[in-house]
């Protein structure tokens, strides 16, 4: 199993382990939810340098991202992030993605660890243009610094002015006279950074993040898990994955359906012809009892679609959930039935964003 | 950790308690302390017929849903219904917190469960 450079930092922290993508990392240190509530009220780091990073090099380098890329490349500026996919010819996706843009001739890649390989293998495929393709995972590592108080904290370690780094933005920043790549993005619904540098620049930056600030909490899996859910941020082999397009999954945002073309667009005309058959909704739980991945959703006797991710929501306090819902099944306000073990829970269908900040 | 002398464990981590014919069952601090935070305790009803080994009730942490086995077969005579709007008691206090309390229908099946000392060499194992 591989393991990240703050490995050792986790085990001291006293981190309870899982693997996860073929690496060995931290599920939760404490408990999932103060680290959920850390985030949410305060800040948390985690570890996310099992995340992959792919280069996009070469003078055709914005030509190839527009076409293996559903959002608009041909828009972005220098120093710009934007989230979208890379799809199938048949609309499925291959992994959702952040891409950052250095000049119309460098791109970087932050894909799923799960995907890297199959990433990289799908894109180098794809490449019958004028790029270099470089799987570069293996010598970045990266932290996301997460929650309302990331900034200040983040702060007292850099003469930049963060408050300058805007949402989906990046920079070269100098943190403790070590050089990094961050952006002002996350998987939390929480303002935060994402930084990403050489490993053991990281190793010194988490230990100086964790001895400067008291309030900043160590966050594993299980906390980033609950905190993307509750915002509708999806998971890819969750939400989205091989045969879910992203119109069924509801981010239409991060498709640009007017550009020319890319792989998979034709695919998702025929299927916005043809009407979506389904559709990922948020739902509220009425019953007692969690309903959780793959339970089947029912409309009096007729299975209508399945849980994607569910839980007792930190946040909320109670059990929520998101679900792939037939149409016409599909509206707010239904109310549906859950099959749990021997028991059908009671629910109503309720906007797929559980968690709104007040 | 604590082991309570006075009780008999199964290789799942539930205890129990035998008193006047009756056992109480619950979930060990072992048990409670690797599900982590707990959120739901779906219980079975009075009058169930609880089956050595198998599942009787479904306990969820924050992470995911974890069947209890039953460690003797019996009838349900008492639910915990504190534990429908505290599940954390659990956590709190595993050994004052029962699950369910079952009339005894062998006396034989208790010779099946481990003492405190063999239950607590296999935790160590773990």
């Amino acid at each position: 199993m591989k393991k990240t450079v703050l490995h050792s930092n986790h085990l001291k922290l006293g981190a309870k382990m899982v693997e996860y993508a073929g690496f060995e990392m931290p599920i939760q240190y404490t408990s999932i939810k103060e680290e959920h509530f850390a985030v949410r009220e305060a800040a948390g780091v985690f570890d996310v340098s099992h995340m992959g990073e792919i280069h996009v090099i070469g003078k055709e380098a914005t030509d190839f991202m527009d076409k293996v890329f559903t959002n608009q490349v041909r828009a972005m500026t220098a120093n710009q992030v934007m989230y979208g996919f890379l799809l199938y010819d048949h609309g499925g996706v291959v992994d959702d993605l952040l891409v950052y843009k250095v000049n119309d001739e460098y791109y970087l890649l932050v894909v799923n660890a799960s995907n890297t390989d199959k990433d990289f293998a799908w894109l180098k495929k794809q490449n019958h243009f004028d790029v270099d393709v470089l799987n570069q995972s293996s010598g970045y590592a990266e932290i996301a610094l997460q929650g309302p108080k990331a900034e200040a904290m983040l702060q007292t370690h850099t003469a930049y002015d963060l408050s300058k780094l805007t949402f989906f933005t990046f920079d070269e920043v100098t943190l403790d006279e070590m050089t990094f790549l961050v952006s002002r993005t996350g998987y939390t619904g929480e303002d935060g950074f994402e930084i990403y540098g050489e490993h053991h620049d990281i190793k010194t930056l988490f230990q100086h993040l964790l001895i400067d600030h008291e309030d900043l909490k160590p966050c594993g899996l299980g906390a980033r898990d609950t905190l993307r859910f509750e915002v509708a941020l999806p998971l890819y082999g969750h939400e989205i994955d091989q045969d879910i397009t992203p119109l069924e999954a509801g981010y239409k945002f991060a498709v640009d359906m007017d550009k020319p073309d890319f792989i998979g667009k034709e695919a998702l005309v025929k299927q916005k012809e043809a009407g979506l058959k389904r559709r990922l909704v948020g739902l509220e739980i009425l019953s007692k009892g969690i309903v959780r991945e793959g339970a089947e959703v029912y409309k009096d006797d007729e299975k209508i679609g399945y849980v994607t991710t569910g839980y007792m929501s930190p946040s909320l306090n109670k059990a929520v959930a998101l679900a792939l819902i037939d149409k016409p099944h599909d509206k707010r306000g239904n109310n549906v039935q859950v099959k749990v073990r021997k028991r059908f829970l009671d629910a109503n269908i309720v906007k797929k964003k559980l968690y709104n900040k007040s | 950790m604590k082991f309570p002398k006075e009780l008999r464990y199964t290789e799942t981590h539930e205890w129990v308690k035998v008193d006047k014919g009756v056992a109480y069952i619950g979930i060990t601090d072992f048990a409670q302390h690797s599900l982590g935070e707990i959120v739901f305790v779906e219980l079975p009803e009075v009058d169930d017929e609880l089956a050595q080994n198998e599942e009787f009730a479904t306990i969820e942490s924050v992470k995911a849903a974890s069947d209890l086995n039953a460690p003797i077969s019996g009838l349900v005579v008492e639910i915990n219904e504190d534990l429908e709007d505290s599940p954390e008691l659990l956590n709190e206090n595993p050994y004052d917190n029962w699950i369910v309390k079952v009339e005894i229908e062998k006396e034989s099946e208790l010779e099946s469960l481990l003492d405190s000392d063999a239950y607590k060499k296999l935790t160590e194992e773990e």
